[in-house]
């Protein structure tokens, strides 16, 4: 199973990241020591890339159409437990 | 014929100009008949204003693009970087360009970070204003409608994510790998089925309509075609590399809540889901997409290349002004009980039962 790290949005600008995080010269995606990252996208989805396997509660596995999946934070997506964009007009605000 | 199904047929002239150069293409290349194309644009559009809505003029400004893209049935590649043909569009392009510029109206702003300006790219998607073609589809619009709105979606659809694809050579780093996952996704993510350009011909094909590359673009209005050539513009120029990223972020960022509505008024006027898996995958995709491209995508081109900010800004803000154009034209037409298209084809029982 693999670790994921989890890093809020501001942390992923150049000056203030991790060692072997991006910078604006290289061609990545935020990365911890993971190969598996999940960005809190600020009033916002869960932005999930990299390995990872979803199961809802009774073990059956969620699909994910896609190797990038956004997951919803607001609670009211309409196709849960991906975003669908609903937090746009809902109010929905994040501290992170 | 397998160059018929990938190149786009050639569509019928609107005026002197696309007269002047469907007579041009159709030729072997000739230098000197280029040359008077290139004369006889300068000068047709020299003369004319408000380009936006001109038929004549959008309609050869896709054809010219075209070239570009897929290729015109039975022209000659080698029109496709003919000097003579290029000049042509540089004299359409200039004052396109002009025109779009005075009257698009660009956010002042004082994002830097990538956040800010992900921000306010939010906050301008969120301020748009413009009439709902999506709300009119969820709830009122006809099964005649539905087809028309699908007839002119199919000039970008179904080369749909190609004109953002031109910026990836444009871009490095952190922006470029933001595109690149963004477009791996508009093509189906390795698997052609899912190709979103593919979906939109099968949801064609589920509605009765035909799927075939440009079967409708004599139908369509010009308002349909500019922002269709808008992208092109962007996407071919590195030059406006900006506009092409700002374009993405804000079609991306008015797409995934429109795409919902979409599929409720196709369900609602009897198509399956055959029909809406196009709409109901973007829903999801575009959720994640906008994301992407506000932050790692014109955010982080923002931090990369600050000078690029202005023209960011400015083609998600005419993303979203000639889009509204276009659909406004659609609503005040349909409000009225008259058809949208420049033809009446949506009544012939061909297209029904095709």
């Amino acid at each position: 199973m693999s670790r994921a790290s989890i890093r809020a949005v501001p942390d992923r600008s150049s000056q203030d990241a991790p060692p072997g995080a991006a910078t604006a010269d290289e061609p990545t995606a935020p990365r911890g020591a993971s190969s598996t990252t999940i960005t809190l996208c600020p009033d916002g989805p869960l932005l999930v890339r990299g390995d990872v396997e979803l199961f809802d509660a009774d073990g059956e596995r969620v699909e994910p159409r896609r190797s990038t999946v956004a997951l919803c934070r607001c609670g009211a997506s309409a196709i849960k437990p991906f975003c669908d964009g609903t937090h746009k007009v809902n109010g929905f605000r994040s501290d992170v | 014929m397998l160059d018929q199904a990938l190149t786009m047929p050639l569509p019928s002239p609107r005026g002197p100009l696309s007269t002047a150069l469907l007579d041009l293409l159709t030729r072997d290349v000739d230098d000197a008949a280029a040359r008077a194309f290139a004369r006889t644009t300068q000068d047709e559009v020299a003369g004319r204003s408000d380009l936006v809505d001109d038929d004549d003029v959008q309609v050869t400004l896709l054809c010219l693009y075209e070239l570009h893209h897929r290729g015109l049935t039975g022209v000659d590649d080698a029109w496709e970087w003919h000097p003579s043909v290029i000049d042509a569009r540089r004299h359409i392009e200039a004052p396109f360009e002009a025109e779009l510029r005075s009257r698009v109206t660009v956010p002042e702003t004082s994002a830097t970070t990538a956040s800010e300006v992900a921000a306010t790219l939010f906050e301008l998607a969120a301020a748009d204003s413009g009439p709902s073609v999506a709300r009119f589809v969820a709830k009122r619009a006809t099964r005649d409608q539905v087809d028309e709105l699908l007839m002119h979606r199919s000039v970008y659809q179904l080369k749909e994510a190609d004109p953002h694809t031109w910026a990836i050579p444009r871009l490095s780093g952190a922006p470029k790998a933001a595109l690149v996952e963004i477009q791996t996704d508009e093509y189906g993510g390795g698997r052609p089925e899912r190709v979103h350009s593919t979906l939109f011909a099968q949801t064609m094909r589920e509605a009765g309509l035909d799927d075939t590359y440009g079967a409708y673009l004599d139908d369509v209005p010009a308002s349909t075609l500019a922002p269709v050539n808008m992208m092109s513009m962007f996407g071919l120029q590195r030059r406006l590399r900006g506009a092409i990223v700002g374009h993405l972020a804000a079609y991306e960022m008015t797409s995934s809540i429109p795409c919902r509505l979409y599929s409720t008024g196709l369900q609602r006027v009897g198509l399956g889901p055959g029909a809406t898996e196009y709409f109901d995958e973007h829903v999801e995709a575009d959720a994640v997409h906008e994301q992407i491209a506000g932050r790692d995508l014109a955010g982080r081109l923002a931090e990369a290349e600050p000078a690029l900010l202005p023209d960011i800004l400015f083609g998600a803000a005419a993303c979203l002004t000639v889009d509204g154009w276009s659909g406004e034209r659609m609503i005040e037409r349909w409000s009225a009980g008259e058809s949208s298209l420049r033809t009446h084809r949506s009544a012939q029982p061909l297209l029904q039962g095709a």
